[in-house]
Parts: structure tokens; sequence; C-alpha cells
């Protein structure tokens, strides 16, 4: 018994100095935003083969949380998909930290519907009297469909936490200054999203494009009326023709210098925007054939 | 630390029989009393400690934002918005739909089956049925939460003809069943505590199996039953990740048991882990941790409450 306690201590305490040759790599923290989570866990892995003296660890949780983790000194760079708030701004300041903006890439918040909808294009104005409060539209025929299968024409709203990046970044580019209605579904994560519409007819949802499914449908949007909807793609998305396309960021403390700035360097080389354009995002610049 | 160094001196005095001869064996048992000992209060400094961590991340809402009337009276649950509000209304009014559909979904069950095992099934059956349930309980609730997400919500869309399935009949549905077994368990505890000797009265008396189950065991297992109803309704209301995925999580008052609601445990665990530490919306849940504390408590402790009324009968 107490061999046994001995030598499972003896091997706790084994354990790390095995792992200590780690101490002399570099290591990278890398901390935010879920939209961008996969794409980032993607660059980490694949910077491995490029600088296997580096090691980059990326968690999620939501892009406040990756900024708040680098105002508090914890990670090298934060993943967002919202700019910075004046408010995590005047925090960064308070500590003395100058946050500093790369653009790594771009994604086109897509419309998702059921795939029995027959609706093809829609506008902002309809999306934010769907979403918005006191909104005006909350059955199919007010935007002059049926779809099948949908009890009563109603709309079924899906949306997502009120504190994801995404959440934030719809209210501010289709409803305003507007609030978000009471009422709808609010799921966790991007591909619950798309997989809640996939299963209801009467429902409509948006997500990042990145998780498109042959289960849904995806709306062309448009800018206003008489303008016509534009179809979410990489290209729709770099040339601001989509209207809801929004900008990733990855925020450093500072000018960032050493491994780190190598680290952005190479994200934003043509190498890394590739990895980004894979995952189903656009990327900062169109890329040359491979 | 001190927990444990207290401890080390009493029940060693208390110890003190024959003439302290500090051999091994006395440090044996010295050893095993201390860790039986810190096993048994742990429990109560557990306890302690979740309710202080919870009490002060909740304080400086409770001092700061808190309006009772917004809190308790209002809908709107916006606690990111550029104008915060904090009503959670419509939260608690999902959760009481929720546990309340379940409860009466479940409770005729578990009284049933907890009936049949514990006064008419014999021998095989009864074993059978007793380790059934007990595998009932053991499902993870992030197990039923998926059953409800992909066979319930199909289910209730293909049979009512309703737009989604995700509300208060999904996850009533879901949290009975996971409140059943508990319930089945406790409930036959409580009339397996009815001694016999009442049982070969009321034979003796000429009585029916009917008639001995309904007139002399259920009246005398009462306070057990209550209690194994109350700790089911403690199970359902405190329960999060089935009804997080099964409830369809939208703000709202339900007017149907069709209608989406979202209950006040899973928006804690759907927002706490996206919110800056410190900031009233952090404050603001750990609130409703509070809440939610405070009401577990009442309730098992009523529960207890009648279990000990049981003896005194």
């Amino acid at each position: 018994m107490n061999r046994a306690l001995a030598a499972a201590l003896a091997l706790c305490l084994l354990v790390p100095a095995c792992g200590g040759r780690s101490s002399n790599r570099a290591a990278i923290q890398n901390k935010g935003s879920d939209t961008l989570v996969n794409v980032a866990q993607a660059w980490a892995e694949r910077y491995r083969d490029v600088k296997p003296e580096v090691a980059v660890s990326v968690t999620g949780g939501g892009s406040g949380v990756g900024i708040s983790a680098l105002i508090n000194g914890n990670v090298e760079i934060a993943n967002s998909s919202r700019s910075l708030k004046d408010s995590e701004r005047a925090q960064a300041k308070a500590k003395g930290i100058e946050p500093v903006e790369f653009v790594v890439g771009h994604d086109a918040l897509a419309v998702y519907v059921h795939r029995s909808n027959p609706l093809e294009s829609i506008t902002l104005a309809q999306l934010a009297e769907i979403y918005g409060e006191g909104g005006k539209i909350a059955r199919w025929e007010d935007l002059g469909v049926t779809v099948p299968g949908a009890e009563g024409g109603k709309i079924v709203r899906v949306s997502r936490q009120n504190n994801s990046g995404t959440y934030e970044y719809f209210k501010e580019a289709v409803l305003g200054k507007r609030e978000y209605a009471l009422g709808s579904l609010d799921m966790q994560g991007s591909k619950d999203v798309v997989d809640l519409v996939a299963r209801t007819p009467g429902s409509i949802g948006f997500s990042g494009l990145a998780y498109e499914s042959d289960k849904v449908r995806v709306l062309k949007v448009s800018g206003g009326e008489g303008k016509p909807g534009v179809a979410p793609t990489v290209s729709t998305a770099l040339d601001g023709t989509y209207p809801i396309a929004r900008p990733l960021f990855m925020y450093t403390r500072g000018q960032p210098a050493g491994e780190v700035r190598a680290y952005l360097d190479w994200i934003l080389s043509d190498a890394g925007q590739r990895i980004i354009q894979d995952k189903g995002y656009a990327p900062v610049r169109p890329l040359g054939g491979r | 630390m001190s927990t444990q160094d207290r401890p080390s001196g009493s029940p060693g005095d208390a110890a003190a029989g024959p003439p302290d001869r500090r051999d091994l064996a006395w440090y044996v048992d010295m050893g095993v009393r201390v860790l039986v000992f810190a096993g048994g209060i742990s429990a109560i400094v557990f306890i302690f400690g979740i309710f202080v961590f919870i009490g002060k991340e909740g304080l400086g809402f409770l001092t700061g934002p808190f309006r009772p009337g917004e809190f308790f009276g209002s809908t709107a649950w916006r606690p990111t918005s550029d104008y915060p509000t904090y009503g959670i209304l419509a939260l608690m009014a999902g959760t009481a739909s929720v546990t309340g559909l379940a409860m009466l979904l479940a409770v005729p069950f578990s009284l049933g089956a907890a009936i049949y095992i514990a006064e008419f099934a014999r021998g095989r059956t009864r074993e059978t049925l007793k380790v059934l349930v007990e595998l009932l309980a053991a499902v993870p609730s992030v197990v039923w939460g998926f059953v409800g997400l992909t066979v319930v919500n199909p289910a209730i869309i293909s049979v009512f003809d309703v737009p989604v399935g995700l509300g208060v009949l999904n996850s009533g549905i879901i949290l009975g069943l996971m409140a059943t077994p508990i319930m089945t368990t406790l409930a036959e505890d409580a009339l397996k505590a009815v001694p016999d000797t009442y049982r070969e009265a009321a034979e003796a008396m000429g009585a029916s199996r009917l008639q001995v189950v309904v007139r002399v065991v259920l009246p005398a297992a009462r306070n057990g039953l209550v209690a194994a109803v109350l700790l089911g309704v403690g199970r359902g209301f405190g329960e999060t990740m089935a009804v997080l995925m099964a409830s369809g999580h939208s703000i709202n008052v339900p007017t149907s048991v069709f209608d989406s609601v979202r209950a006040l445990t899973a928006t804690i665990a759907a927002e706490l882990g996206e919110t800056a530490d410190g900031s009233d919306h952090y404050r603001a849940l750990f609130t409703i941790g509070i809440l939610l504390f405070v009401v577990t408590f009442a309730i098992n402790l009523t529960a207890d409450l009648f279990l000990r009324g049981r003896g005194r009968r």
C-alpha cells in the first residue's frame, strides 16, 4: 500500500520533469472567440510542422473571455469575432496595455432556413423586423411565402446566447440600436443553430458560413430595398458586397515581437490564409491558386 | 488544514481506554479515525464553502444594480445590452412549468412502480426491477438531453403538428424520466419501512391485498412518500444539462406545453462561461445561484422534516 503510494508520488514528480524539455520551447497562449476556435486550432497544429520549437495552445470561451485574459496578462494573443469595446480599451489602458489589432480573416454571417423553405432572398430591414423588439414580421406569409410543415406559418427565431460575438455582431449590423425581441431559441454554439434549423421547418437562424450543410438553405441577403440579394461566399465576404460579413481579429499586448510576431506573420502569409479558407472563412486577401 | 488538526486531538482523548500504548496499531487506529471524521465533516465544510463562495460573488449584485421589482417581476433578461435589465420572471416560470409537468408525469409512475416492487413483486421479478430502476438513475443527464433533442423533439413535431418540439412538454417528459428512478427507490424504501406487523394485522382482519396497500401501508408510509416526491422535485429543479438541451432555451412565459422556455439553471450554464469575472452580469448569475441554492435547500429540508416525522407517527 505504502509502496504503491510512493510509486505514484514518484511518478507525479517525474512526469512534469520528463516534460521539462519544453521549458526551452517558446509557448504562446491563444484564447477567445468560439467562431475562430477551430481555425486557431488548425493554425496551431500546422505551425508545429513549421516551427516545432514553438508551442501554441488554443482555448475557446468567447471573444469577451479572450480579451479579458489578454488584459489580465494571461494570454499573448486574444481571438475575437468583434472589435474591442471602448470599455475594454479603457480597462487595458488602466493596466498600461495597448492592444494591437490584426485582421486575420473574414466571416460571412449566413442566414439559414429549412431546406423546404422556398424563400430566396431577404433584406436587412426584414431581418430586423423578424429579430428586433416590436418587429412586425412574425409569419412566413408576411414575407410572401408558405413553408410546408410549418404550422400556422409562424417564424421560429433561432439566435445565439447573449454573450457570443456572433450575437453582438448581428445586433450591431442588423438591429442597430434596437434590442432583440425576447422569445428566440438561444443556442450555445454556431453549429447548434444550423442543426436546429435543419430539424425545424418554420425556423430561421444566423451563423457562420462555415457551418453550411445540405440539410439547410442559405438565403441571399440584400442590403436594402431594391438592392439585389447577395449570396454569402468567400469572395462576396472579401469584396464587401455581402452586407453582413465581419472581420475576425487577433489582438496582442502592444506591438508583438519575437515568436508572437513570427506566428502572426505566418498566419497572415499565404500558407496561413489557405488554412482559414479551407475552414470555410474568407482570407484577408484573394489567394492565388495552390 | 485547520479542520484536520482539530479532530486529531479530540477523538484521541476519547480513545483513552486502556493506558496509552502508542504502538503501530494505535497509530493506524488514530489515522483511520481522523480519516473517517474528516470524511464525515467534509460534506458540511464543502456546503458551507459553496454557500460562502456563491454569496460572496452574488453580493456585489444584490448591493449594486439589484432592484427586487425588476429582478422578480420583469421578463426582460438582457444582461449584455447597453442598458442591461435583469428580469428573471420568465426564467422562474420556465423552471416552474418544466418541474411541474415533470412531477405530474413522474409521480404516478414512480409511486405505482414503488408499490408494485415493494408490495406485489416477488423473487426474481423484484430484484430485476430494482436493478433496472437503479440503472435508469445512472444515465448521464447529457444523454437524456440528447434523447430530448433527437427523439422527443421530432416525435412532438409530428404527433402534435407544432413548429418546434423543444419546450415545456419535451423537457417535462425528459425530467420526469430522470426523476422517476430516484422517487421510485425512495418511495420503495418508505413502503419497506412500514412494519410487517401492520400488514399481518390487516390481513388477519380479512382485508384484501389491495385494501392492505391502500388503507394501511400507504397512510403509514405517507411521510416517506412525501419526502420521496419532494426530493424528486429538487432533482428536477436543479437539473441543468438536459433542460438546457430540451427546453429550447427561449425567454418566454409559457402559455401552452408546446412553448419553448428557459430554466434558471440552464441560464447560468449557458452564460457563465463567457462572462467577464466580476461584471454585473457575472454577479447577477451568481444571484440566481443563491436563489437556486435557497430553494433547493428549503425543499431538501422539508423532505428531511417529513422523513423525521415518519418515526414519530
